[in-house]
């Protein structure tokens, strides 16, 4: 009889190609996802070489990032020089390497943790990289994902491997069911909150228990998305019936005897009964409530209910963190989080860009007017951007006074002209919270889409279960 | 990739936690299709004011540290993005080497791929190399890969870990991508196998 396994056990041990004495693995590759702006080097450097895209069926490009989101994007006067040259870069590569490619003028263009799983790329127990740290993202269908950097980019073009080492499994349970108003957002910035940003480093999450069983793909995908947000690389949820019946019938997972085949081995993939856990985390899922961060941390992460707490509240050198973080949010230690007002709602990004976050937000937005100065709702694809004007959703963002978007990481990492101005205040559905993170001196406010959407219509962060109960 | 075996230089210290990629090299600067020429901007808004002149009090604004090639940070650094573009800004800057208490995943792999070694250590060393390090630029510390050790400026020594693949390679310079090709029949046979035992992936 083989030992118990984890899921990650499992996915890990059918991905290794070579094992040297030391423990140093070659892990083979299933799926690279590729983007404009951590590709370009890893492309020149294989023109440099002489190599070639060893498996170019298993990559997958799309340019996000950097791309505008404005409705006059065809217009190449919509990008700066230096923006123009990127896509145009990835274009060409993807051209001269012949990858899978959705240019931007493609309507299932859209931020590539979005495209990956929307298209069927992304299956259970498969292996994906991409040079992007919310790769984690598609660990949702319990496949090994987690983000790399430039040189790793072009190891896994050049050789469809990584050279990896291991890391320590950590199971996060949440028990019970969420709590009306409360999401896959509040749980995953909850985590964070539970183990700090560098809680999850040489780990990889499986998140499990009933409340994750009850999400949705992408309530699962966001849980999965802010694992790097804890420091661990990668986050896992095992495949189930959820899983299978998204995959079923997207344009790149299997049909026929192969689909039959493909769910026969997912159904084995789940941690075994006496695996070997190096760390386990519970929360009662009853516990968790809607959440904001109020710091430059995603760690800094409070109950909608408390107030902004004081750096003595803190030890060791989260102290001057905190007084930093302080500083720079400008706020002062025992002010409600509710009288913190907001000028800017951004409802997207690969954490909540994806239809059931829409749905939440317009759910919440029906009907009424937003009271801040800026609201942009930003569709994670193309694809979604459809299916929302198809369901009516895009109306109600438009008539409450959003902007409504094309598909691209936008204000997220605000690397196009989707900015925020010094000292503005942006309630954001997105991932990080960091200093200048959208826009330099831009204060931002890490939170759900129906609270984003709560936060829209009063002009300061609120509680979206009173918002609930008056529309009940 | 430039070897990396011994270095001594000036250290500079910067004790804040959770110096995260967006600090080291904000995202304006990512629109680059080059690794090099970054240095200018590393930790650009800490280091700058929005009009561009320095920020005196910034540690690699002043004299002692202006030449400094190692760094001791604070718990946590390099969190946050995938970037290798923070690297790339470290080593364009003039930094081989940097120390803490922990380094984020990513970023620890990233600066192995460039020729810079992150070196963990517990608090209560990381707390002398700091002190160490604010003396200012007659402390000059020494990392030496080989033995590895860290000696400061007074002759203190500490031991540290390191992976013995990666010291390896950083050691002697060594491009990854040419020591897996040369595993390209393992590599073959993988495929082979996994087409019939996972013939949808």
């Amino acid at each position: 009889m083989t030992a118990a396994r984890t899921l990650y056990d499992k996915t890990w041990d059918d991905h290794v190609v070579h094992q040297a004495e030391d423990g140093t693995c070659l892990l083979y590759i299933d799926r690279h996802l590729v983007h404009e702006v951590t590709s370009p080097q890893a492309f020149e450097g294989l023109r440099m070489t002489g190599r070639r895209v060893r498996a170019p069926e298993k990559t997958i490009a799309v340019p996000d990032h950097n791309v505008p989101t404005t409705l006059d994007r065809a217009n190449a006067a919509t990008m700066t020089e230096d923006s123009r040259v990127q896509v145009e870069a990835l274009d060409k590569n993807a051209r001269d390497f012949g990858i899978n490619y959705y240019p931007v003028s493609d309507v299932r263009q859209g931020i590539v943790h979005i495209v990956g799983p929307e298209q069927g790329w992304t299956l259970p127990g498969m292996t994906v990289v991409c040079g992007d740290s919310h790769t984690a993202t598609h660990g949702a269908f319990g496949a090994l994902a987690h983000g790399i950097g430039t040189s790793e980019v072009e190891h896994v073009l050049a050789t469809q491997t990584l050279i990896q080492r291991k890391g320590k499994n950590m199971k996060v349970e949440i028990t019970g069911s969420l709590m009306p108003g409360v999401t896959a957002k509040d749980i995953t910035l909850s985590v964070i909150g539970a183990t700090g940003t560098a809680g999850g480093t040489g780990y990889v999450i499986e998140y499990c228990g009933q409340a994750i069983r009850e999400l949705s793909m992408e309530g699962r995908m966001t849980v999965c998305n802010m694992a790097i947000e804890g420091g661990a690389r990668a986050g896992l949820i095992a495949p189930d019936e959820t899983t299978f019946a998204y995959c079923m019938g997207r344009p790149h997972a299997p049909k026929g005897a192969k689909w039959e085949a493909a769910v026969a081995y997912w159904k084995t993939l789940f941690s075994d009964e006496g695996a070997h856990w190096d760390k386990v985390v519970t929360l009662r899922g009853e516990d968790i409530a809607p959440v904001v961060t109020w710091g430059t941390s995603p760690e800094d992460v409070l109950p909608i209910t408390g107030t902004v707490p004081s750096p003595s509240d803190f030890t060791g050198g989260k102290v001057e963190a905190a007084q930093r973080s302080l500083d720079y949010m400008g706020l002062t230690p025992g002010m409600k989080l509710t009288d913190i007002a907001i000028d800017t709602v951004f409802i997207g990004s690969c954490t909540n860009g994806r239809i059931e976050d829409l749905r939440a937000a317009a759910a919440i937005l029906k009907g009424k007017k937003i009271a801040v100065k800026r609201a942009m709702v930003v569709p994670g694809s193309g694809l979604v951007r459809a299916q929302a004007e198809e369901e009516g959703l895009a109306q109600i963002f438009i008539d409450a006074g959003f902007e409504w978007r094309l598909a691209g990481c936008s204000m997220c990492l605000a690397m196009n002209p989707d900015q925020l101005a010094p000292g503005e205040r942006c309630a954001a559905t997105s991932n990080r919270n960091f200093e200048g993170r959208q826009g330099r001196g831009g204060r931002t406010h890490l939170l759900s889409p129906a609270m984003a959407a709560a936060a829209a219509i009063t002009g300061h962060l609120t509680d979206v279960r009173e918002m609930m109960a008056e529309t009940a | 990739m430039t070897p990396f075996t011994s270095l001594t230089g000036i250290a500079a210290p910067m004790p804040l936690v959770n110096i995260d990629t967006d600090m080291i090299i904000p995202k304006q600067f990512l629109k680059t299709i080059q690794r090099s020429g970054l240095g200018k901007n590393l930790f650009d808004e800490m280091r700058y004011t929005q009009d561009g002149a320095e920020i005196p009090g910034f540690v690699l604004n002043q004299p002692a540290y202006r030449h400094a090639e190692i760094l001791i940070a604070g718990d946590n650094f390099g969190c946050g993005s995938s970037r290798e573009h923070a690297p790339w800004a470290l080593l364009d800057f003039g930094i081989r080497c940097v120390i803490s208490t922990s380094f984020a995943d990513i970023f620890y792999n990233n600066c192995f791929k460039n020729g810079i070694l992150p070196i963990v250590l517990p608090q209560e060393v990381v707390d002398v190399l700091m002190a160490d390090a604010q003396k200012g630029a007659n402390a000059r510390v020494t990392v030496d890969l080989a033995a590895q050790t860290v000696t400061t400026s007074d002759g203190q020594s500490f031991a540290f870990d390191v992976d013995s693949h990666r010291k390896h390679c950083l050691l002697n310079g060594l491009d990854d991508i040419g020591l897996t090709l040369e595993k390209s029949a393992a590599i073959d046979s993988y495929e082979t196998k996994a087409a019939m035992t996972r013939p949808w992936v």
